[in-house]
């Protein structure tokens, strides 16, 4: 179907804003993860769309369905780094609010 | 401080219902599922960083992942679209539950101030980046309405990874990066062999009686 490439660009943007103000506003260590999974996913929109927008109808541009595979590898190993983190953080501070970071130690 | 639970969640269905009517009037049948996925991912968005219980974020950042994915297939990347659900929701989101098991729910998050100084802090970026955003891209160059049909098929991503002249580097560091990163985690995660030291597992108070009952053992 035809999507216009400027509404995908704005809901792209906007789910960025909302990644944006989910890391900025909680404080539980999760909660600020799955933020940063949210703008991941704002880029992969991005990429798509671009990807979409360059391709004629005879040669297919296939990049931004390569780097939309490869920010979701990535995404993968954010998440699992950051559970890590996570359990880390819980081990010393007994809590994963990142108020406690500065009552620590 | 005020409930504010009722109002989000009806303006939420109001947006919701908005939009559907907004995707059929403008386009039918494609426009509904084209609204229906923006809704489901804007709205599972703003679920998430609005719900003070982890286990509902998480469950709501399903509802953006899944809308994310179908709006991967409107748009002809149907191989990206089934890669999202499968490792966002099958994996990422799964790891995530993991962690939700270390999290209370926190009533003081959402406190009047907090809330405000995030808002204006992400009302600033939103602005920054759009002043730039619309200062550099040359909107009429943008293809308007007709895009092509497009088919991402398989076949050809395959291609593309494993040519010598496209992506064959990126896929293997992607490889690596994989391996290094599990490790990683498993190391960072572990539990020092210090933290299995008997003196330290108990009181100081018992350390006489601990030690006895040792070396009854040894």
């Amino acid at each position: 179907m035809n999507i216009p490439p400027q509404q995908l660009l704005i809901l792209a943007g906007i789910l960025f804003a909302i990644g944006v103000g989910g890391f900025v506003i909680r404080r539980n260590l999760i909660v600020v993860l799955m933020s940063i999974e949210l703008m991941l996913n704002a880029a992969n929109l991005t990429f798509i769309a671009a990807s979409r927008m360059h391709s004629t109808s005879e040669v297919q541009n296939l990049d931004g369905a390569v780097f939309a595979i490869f920010v979701i590898c990535v995404a993968a190993v954010e998440a699992a780094v950051g559970l890590a983190l996570v359990i880390a953080f819980f081990r010393r501070h007994q809590s994963i609010s990142l108020d406690s970071l500065g009552a620590g130690e | 401080m005020v409930d504010l639970q009722k109002p989000f969640y009806g303006g939420l269905t109001l947006f919701f219902v908005a939009m559907l009517g907004w995707g059929i009037s403008s386009a039918g049948a494609p426009g509904l599922a084209f609204g229906f996925s923006a809704a489901l991912t804007l709205g599972g968005s703003l679920v998430c960083i609005w719900e003070r219980s982890v286990v509902r974020s998480a469950f709501s950042l399903m509802g953006t992942f899944v809308g994310v994915a179908g709006l991967f297939i409107l748009l002809g990347a149907d191989f990206v679209g089934m890669a999202q659900i499968l490792i966002y929701v099958g994996g990422i989101l799964a790891l995530l539950l993991f962690g939700v098991m270390l999290s209370p729910p926190d009533m003081e998050e959402r406190k009047l101030s907090r809330v405000a100084g995030g808002l204006v802090l992400m009302g600033a970026a939103v602005a920054w980046v759009s002043a730039k955003v619309a200062a550099t891209v040359e909107w009429a160059q943008l293809p308007k309405d007709e895009l092509p049909e497009m088919t991402t098929s398989v076949h050809d991503i395959g291609v593309g990874f494993i040519a010598p002249d496209k992506y064959v580097v990126a896929f293997e560091l992607a490889a690596v990066l994989l391996t290094v990163a599990l490790v990683a985690a498993v190391y960072i995660a572990r539990r020092k062999m210090a933290d299995f030291e008997p003196a330290k597992d108990i009181p100081s108070k018992d350390i006489a009686g601990k030690e006895a009952a040792m070396k009854e053992i040894a």
